[in-house]
């Protein structure tokens, strides 16, 4: 069939199985635009900062599991976009991003909105492409898609002169992709399982940290299950949270900076240590040499290099973390509880619980997150958050059950993710009630897309946990240098629930403490536009427990 | 320790500055890089030398497979493998020295490939004892110019990848 390389695009899109894409026109986009007001069979939504479109592709990505398309036109539109594709490869989240170039004949000559894009993204993609003659063109977009989602996923740049558009040529999609130098492999080796399963029969003080992978693996029913059968406590990282049930009397929580006491104790004393789908991050394991140093290691994950790339590992299981823990669970025997080891771990649980002080009069952040998830948390829900303290507090006081029901930006930690991955999630899930809880200074860096919710309508709600404070910044100030709030302060915020109303959102304001629940209650009831909810908090609120930074995980500031 | 490992890539634009840029991000040093086309026209190979330990070594293996076109990665440890290098060598020559730098050119079974008034050019390959061992003698003369296309190995025996 003869097509131009624009509908080329969209017809192979529509191939991939893609419904939504997030963009943003310019110049040399324009014909692939001029393509889409005739093929509509992808929804393009028009997002309001090319970072918001990278953010919402890949929150669309950790709601449903799909990969997330994003599109920029060339130059500053891409180097926009850059965030967002650096925040999922940072993450491991399937993303194929979308940017126009300027015409193959002015490439690299510095033309107007002209950005070496395959140059800027290569340290920040898993993979990226320039297509030069259109009848690449299907082939590439096979290929992306396929190495966005399989092995560690990832997101993979393809960048399309202006020229490659318009040309005609004749088409026709792949039904294969054959890259002889990509085969991740997926089977662990039987070796290496064997020898894992001794090591876990015969443990005495086992724990699992599980990341990330579990929930990109789509292995947390193996999760439970393993842990079940062989009794081990299961502690996750950030990017886990929602890989295994935290009702759960085998749930220590999170681990490391911001972890619980239990879980940072927990995996300090433990015989062995079974990480998965984790990547032994420093805001994971403090100083490096004190973190389980006790333990056994075994190490499952998908990316080869992962392993013993910042700790030593006794067995390495390279493979599909589902696929491995499957072949484990079949494997292992039952094995008896460990009775000391369970009861030492409850009594940590005991002594040191997550604790925050109430004070009369004054809403505390934690306090909101505790009556969010009381309400919420019968129904299905998503919490996004933005990056700070709001995102710790959302980390510890939620009870996180299911998979894909907690998105924040882990490796990057960027300010302004959020709310466009929230309306992402949204998208992705129109019947999930999505939850931002952001702070004051986060989600004054992508505010632009409210508009992008009221527009289409999105009931997200967005929980600003207003502190007058960049909170997580200032806490570090107070606790490491001498209470320098060095510009820290945003007593000059602006007034947000005027904002809101402003771009047509619902806004309220919450200054007292029996206020919060009504609050809550009222938004949960709108449905058809976001609503904002400027919860004045105590200012001066620390996330604890905190390891400081460069300190072992047990020797933590608890309060 | 000094590794040199062969790398086997898709010759495909841009894949230079991966492997390089790699290099760089990761903080691995490179001593030196050669890289070419190899019997098959979709494949080059490049010869890379890297300051690191055993783990050092592992880690970029992995990573440097984490490329989505690399093939292959290997380590050619000298004992295993034939390793060379070609050097150019200019050196300041008068009526006097030219006779000893032909004389080391022979013992070296470097080439004279170009002779002036007040140079001679010497074309050199070898191992690298024997490259430095040449440079060594020859840097009393005067070196005026010298370059080295890095190290370029090759299994030994009938294997092939
Ligand atoms: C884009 C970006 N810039 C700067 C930072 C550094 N940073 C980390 S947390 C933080 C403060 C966040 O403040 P706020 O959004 O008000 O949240 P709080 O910590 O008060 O909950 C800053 C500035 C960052 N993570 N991302």
């Amino acid at each position: 069939m003869e097509l131009t390389g624009a509908q080329a695009l969209l017809e192979s899109l529509h191939n991939e199985g893609v419904d939504i894409i997030f963009g943003y026109p310019g110049g040399v986009v324009l014909p692939l635009y001029d393509a889409m007001f005739a093929d509509k069979r992808v929804k393009h939504i028009l997002v309001r900062h090319e970072q918001g479109a990278a953010h919402a592709a890949d929150g669309y990505a950790r709601a449903t599991g799909k990969v997330g398309v994003c599109l920029a036109t060339s130059g500053p539109g891409a180097t926009n976009l850059t965030t967002g594709i650096a925040n999922a490869h940072m993450d491991s989240i399937p993303m194929v991003a979308i940017t126009g170039q300027v015409a193959t004949p002015l490439l690299g000559r510095d033309s107007f909105q002209e950005a070496d894009v395959t140059g800027i993204t290569m340290p920040i993609s898993k993979h990226n492409y320039l297509i030069k003659k259109v009848e690449d063109l299907p082939r590439v977009i096979k290929e992306a898609f396929h190495i966005a989602r399989s092995g560690r996923p990832g997101p993979v740049v393809i960048d399309i002169p202006k020229d490659i558009f318009t040309t005609k040529f004749d088409y026709k999609y792949p039904d294969k992709v054959d890259i002889p130098s990509y085969k991740p492999r997926t089977e662990g080796h039987p070796k290496q399982i064997s020898m894992a399963t001794k090591a876990i029969q015969a443990a005495k003080k086992p724990v699992i940290y599980a990341g990330g992978g579990v929930i990109s693996a789509n292995a947390a029913n193996e999760l439970k299950e393993l842990a079940e059968k062989c009794n081990v406590p299961v502690t996750t990282t950030l990017m886990g949270i929602g890989a295994f049930p935290e009702t759960s009397a085998l749930s220590l929580g999170m681990l490391g900076m911001h972890g619980t006491a239990y879980a940072n104790y927990a995996v300090t004393d433990c015989d062995l240590l079974i990480a998965i789908g984790a990547r032994f991050d420093d805001r994971v394991t403090g100083h490096i040499a004190k973190f389980a140093p006790n333990a056994k290691i075994i190490h499952i994950d998908i990316d080869p290099a992962e392993i013993g790339k910042n700790v030593r590992v006794d067995i390495p299981i390279v493979g599909d973390v589902k696929k491995v823990l499957r072949a484990l669970i079949d494997k292992v025997g039952p094995k008896e509880k460990h009775v000391q080891w369970v009861e030492q771990i409850e009594e940590w649980k005991r002594k040191f619980p997550l604790a925050y002080k109430q004070e009369g009069g004054i809403i505390k952040p934690q306090y909101v997150i505790e009556q969010a998830h009381e309400l919420a948390k019968d129904r299905d829900t998503i919490i996004v958050t933005e990056v700070g303290q709001n995102q710790m507090w959302a980390a510890m006081f939620y009870k996180y059950t299911k998979p894909r029901t907690w998105i924040s930006s882990g490796g990057l930690g960027t300010m302004g993710y959020g709310l466009p991955a929230a309306n992402g999630a949204q998208f992705g899930r129109p019947d999930a009630l999505v939850i931002d809880f952001a702070g004051d200074g986060s989600i004054q860096m992508n505010i632009q897309e409210l508009t992008t919710a009221v527009n289409n309508r999105l009931p997200i709600k967005i929980f600003v946990l207003n502190n007058c404070f960049l909170g997580m910044v200032r806490q570090w100030q107070e606790l490491i240098y001498d209470r320098h709030y060095s510009h820290t302060n945003l007593c000059n915020n602006p007034d947000l629930v005027k904002i809101a109303d402003a771009y047509g959102a619902v806004g309220m304001r919450v200054t007292k403490p029996e206020e919060v629940r009504g609050a809550i209650e009222k938004a949960f009831a709108i449905n058809d536009r976001p609503v904002l909810v400027d919860f004045v908090v105590a200012k001066e609120e620390n996330v604890f427990p905190f390891v400081p930074p460069g300190q072992a995980i047990n020797e933590m500031l608890i309060d | 320790m000094k590794h040199t490992i062969s790398v086997i890539v898709e010759n495909k634009p841009g894949v230079l500055s991966r492997v390089s840029g790699l290099f760089s991000r990761r903080g691995f040093n490179i001593e030196s890089l050669a890289v070419g086309t190899t019997e098959d026209p979709n494949m080059s190979r490049m010869t890379i030398v890297v300051e690191g330990d055993e783990s050092d070594l592992e880690q970029i293996t992995k990573q440097l497979y984490k490329l989505i076109d690399t093939l292959k990665v290997f380590d050619l440890p000298a004992e295993k493998a034939i390793q060379t290098e070609l050097v150019l060598a200019k050196v300041a020559a008068s009526e006097k020295t030219r006779a000893e730098i032909t004389q080391i050119a022979e013992i070296f079974r470097a080439k004279i490939v170009d002779v002036a008034e007040t140079s001679m050019t010497l074309e050199l390959s070898g191992d690298e004892s024997k490259v430095d061992g040449a440079i060594k003698l020859l840097t009393k003369f005067g070196i005026k110019e010298l370059v080295r296309t890095g190290k370029i190995a090759l299994q030994r025996g009938s294997a092939e990848l």
